[in-house]
């Protein structure tokens, strides 16, 4: 499978291909109640130096998906099949104290609640220099050092004070700013971002959000982000991943995801934006229906019992098909390339302008 | 830490007076007259009159309790039985001996069982539950969990007596409880504390395995805990220095409660064995009607229950700098 470069124009990476790469990947969990296939048959690729927007309700498996990248997931009670390959390493397979020289160093995470996710004991400059002590085996001092230049870089005012100081001392943004300081330190070649900024307030969001495409020009970092925001993920992300019931239903880049979505799920999260130039007291359009449940997912196209369209496709094939993602550009829906082209500009995106 | 340590030590005062006000009114709420045991078998009106007037039981409890308030904070000369300088408790009613000195005559015994008992489950505790958590899952957590679960089931009165009479009578593998002084010779201080040591130890530590256990496998749960995971640190300095740390709270709390009680008086294990305490001092200032030695030993448990927690206090603020502030 190719790559999802957004242009062809752009150059080529030195070592062209994929860094990350997912293949048919299966995470279930063993719960009292069953078993959950929280990811199910997932493949994707990141390149370095470009994002991957990967979007999703709650319970999509998004989040799923990137802890089992760095095997955080619990092994007791979590099965993983598939490959995951990150710079040619083999990571499902990998002991431990291998995923432990991967993670920080080559492959590092940002969490969504920069307040939770710092611990409260230890001050922010020593929460960064620990990883960069791991992994680059510097002393206690250059580690410091190179913790109150990571601050400086993140836009941290006056660093050496701060690097002292504790997380509660800091504000939402600056938490957050530390964070992405944290999981930077050791220059990684792939930043997995979790919803960075939802914990955050609007303007604060856009300055991370700024913060974050900086650093990636510097570092040359790919980043795989996370969210369920479009209006975000249009802002960030050079391709996009749409995620639904543990399964990526729809594959593109950005431009062509947003511009000329293909899925019925994916037209409905365009669907359910409020806007702010619509007329007041205009109703939200929300898609019907929940997420299903993962103990025991729907038959066929997960989506069909929320699916308006599935008339269109005729017979039950939506019911007791599953539609498969073909590779690049694509969409996992059996209706016909020309039926999505034209539902999508006659009937969806006249609601959308 | 000044401020703090002021507002909390004019706080603990406050509570030390509310409760002598409430010993005082207690022990005049019984129905015993404490002179009727003193007045003997030729008791007559008159001389029981005369020992109510010796005591000062024939002032009104206002002003008694003032002269007891004197005489703590100042000091008196003002006791047939001599002198008694400030903190003055007063002479016992049953003994005659000064209260303060009976006390710190028990104290050895106490403090030498609680620190000792403590030191152990403490360590033991800690210990079998971090092992529990760090193995969680496996045969030997169940096991563990399993056995302090019984262990913690059982009290004093049942192991205590069943540690006699096997360790003690019947094989003679320990000496039998008893209190010497420390200083005199150590080694008898120990061979004669160890029994009720590790009994005491046994039924706390177990209490303590599953506290740890538990509030470490909460801690593990903790985002933070994720994010060093996430940074490669290792499971073990993971489990020692993220989890580790949040899990001491909820520990040390209580641990501050059990060494405040036990220091005030472990009254069980000391009749089990029976060590001359403060708890059984305590017990015997109610079975005599003993005022002054009653509200010497109250005021004395209330104090150390109280040091303990304002220690605890500022142990919260040397574990976690989100309490430093305040």
């Amino acid at each position: 499978m190719t790559t999802l470069t957004k242009d062809a124009g752009t150059p080529a990476p030195a070592d062209a291909g994929a860094f990350l790469s997912v293949r048919d990947l299966h995470v279930s969990f063993k719960t009292e109640d069953g078993v959950v296939r929280a990811v199910d048959g997932l493949s994707f690729d990141v390149e370095r130096g470009k994002t991957l927007g990967i979007v999703g309700e709650s319970g999509s498996g998004k989040s799923v998906t990137n802890l089992t990248i760095l095997g955080l997931h619990n092994p007791q009670f979590t099965t993983v099949e598939g490959e995951i390959l990150l710079d040619g390493q083999e990571l499902i397979t990998a002991r431990e104290s291998e995923l432990e020289k991967v993670r920080g160093n080559k492959a590092a995470m940002i969490f969504q609640d920069p307040l939770t996710a710092l611990s409260p004991y230890y001050t922010v400059g020593r929460q960064i220099a620990e990883p960069f002590m791991k992994h680059r085996g510097a002393s206690k001092r250059a580690a410091w050092d190179r913790a109150v230049e990571m601050l400086a870089k993140v836009g941290i005012p006056n660093p050496k004070e701060r690097a002292k100081d504790y997380p509660h001392q800091f504000s939402g943004g600056m938490r957050q700013r530390a964070m992405i300081a944290m999981a930077l330190v050791c220059d990684p070649d792939l930043l997995i971002a979790d919803e960075p900024t939802t914990a955050l307030d609007v303007t604060v969001q856009a300055q991370i959000l700024d913060l974050l495409k900086d650093l990636q020009q510097e570092f040359g970092s790919g980043i795989i982000f996370i969210t369920h925001d479009l209006g975000v993920i249009a802002d960030m992300a050079d391709d996009i991943m749409v995620m639904y019931a543990g399964s990526a239903v729809e594959r593109g880049t950005t431009n062509e995801v947003l511009r000329a979505p293909q899925h019925p799920y994916t037209w409905g999260l365009l669907n359910s934006m409020p806007r702010l130039d619509s007329d007041l007291g205009m109703p939200l359009n929300p898609i019907p229906g929940a997420p299903p449940s993962l103990l025991t997912p729907p038959s066929g196209c997960r989506f069909h019992p929320r699916c308006t369209f599935q008339d269109r496709v005729g017979g039950t094939r939506c019911v007791t098909e599953r539609p498969l993602l073909a590779p690049d550009r694509a969409s996992a829906c059996h209706l016909t390339a020309d039926q999505k082209r034209t539902i999508f500009l006659e009937e969806i995106k006249p609601r959308l302008a | 830490m000044l401020r703090f340590l002021v507002r909390r030590i004019l706080g603990a005062v406050v509570i030390l007076f509310l409760l002598s006000i409430v010993t005082f009114l207690l022990f005049f709420g019984m129905p015993r007259d404490p002179a009727l045991l003193m007045c003997g078998k030729t008791c007559n009106p008159t001389s029981l009159a005369n020992i109510h007037h010796v005591l000062g039981l024939d002032k009104s409890i206002p002003e008694q309790y003032w002269i007891f308030l004197h005489n703590l904070i100042l000091g008196s000369n003002q006791f047939a039985q001599g002198p008694c300088p400030a903190p003055c408790f007063g002479y016992s009613y049953h003994t005659n001996d000064p209260v303060w000195a009976t006390m710190m005559d028990r104290l050895p015994t106490t403090v030498s069982l609680t620190l000792g008992a403590a030191v152990v489950f403490l360590i033991v505790g800690l210990g079998t539950g971090m092992v529990a958590a760090w193995k969680r899952g496996t045969l030997l957590d169940k096991t563990v969990t399993a056995g302090s679960m019984v262990i913690s089931s059982m009290q004093i009165y049942f192991l205590g007596p069943l540690a006699l009479a096997v360790l003690v009578y019947q094989s003679h593998l320990f000496d039998k409880p008893a209190y010497n002084n420390f200083t005199a010779n150590p080694v008898t201080w120990f061979s004669g504390l160890i029994i009720p040591w590790v009994v005491l130890s046994t039924i706390f530590a177990s209490q303590y395995t599953r506290m740890a256990r538990s509030s470490m496998i909460e801690q593990l749960q903790e985002e933070h805990v994720r994010t060093a995971r996430a940074k490669g640190m290792s499971r073990r300095y993971v489990f020692f220095r993220y989890a580790w740390r949040g899990s001491l709270i909820p520990i040390i709390t209580i641990f501050g409660i059990d060494l405040g009680t036990l220091l005030g008086g472990a009254i069980i294990t000391e009749y089990t064995f029976g060590l001359p305490g403060l708890g059984r001092l305590a017990v015997e200032s109610v079975q005599f009607s003993d005022l002054p030695l009653l509200l010497g030993v109250m005021l004395f448990s209330a104090s150390m229950i109280l040091l303990c927690n304002l220690i605890v206090d500022a142990a919260y603020a040397f574990i976690d700098p989100r309490v430093r502030l305040a």
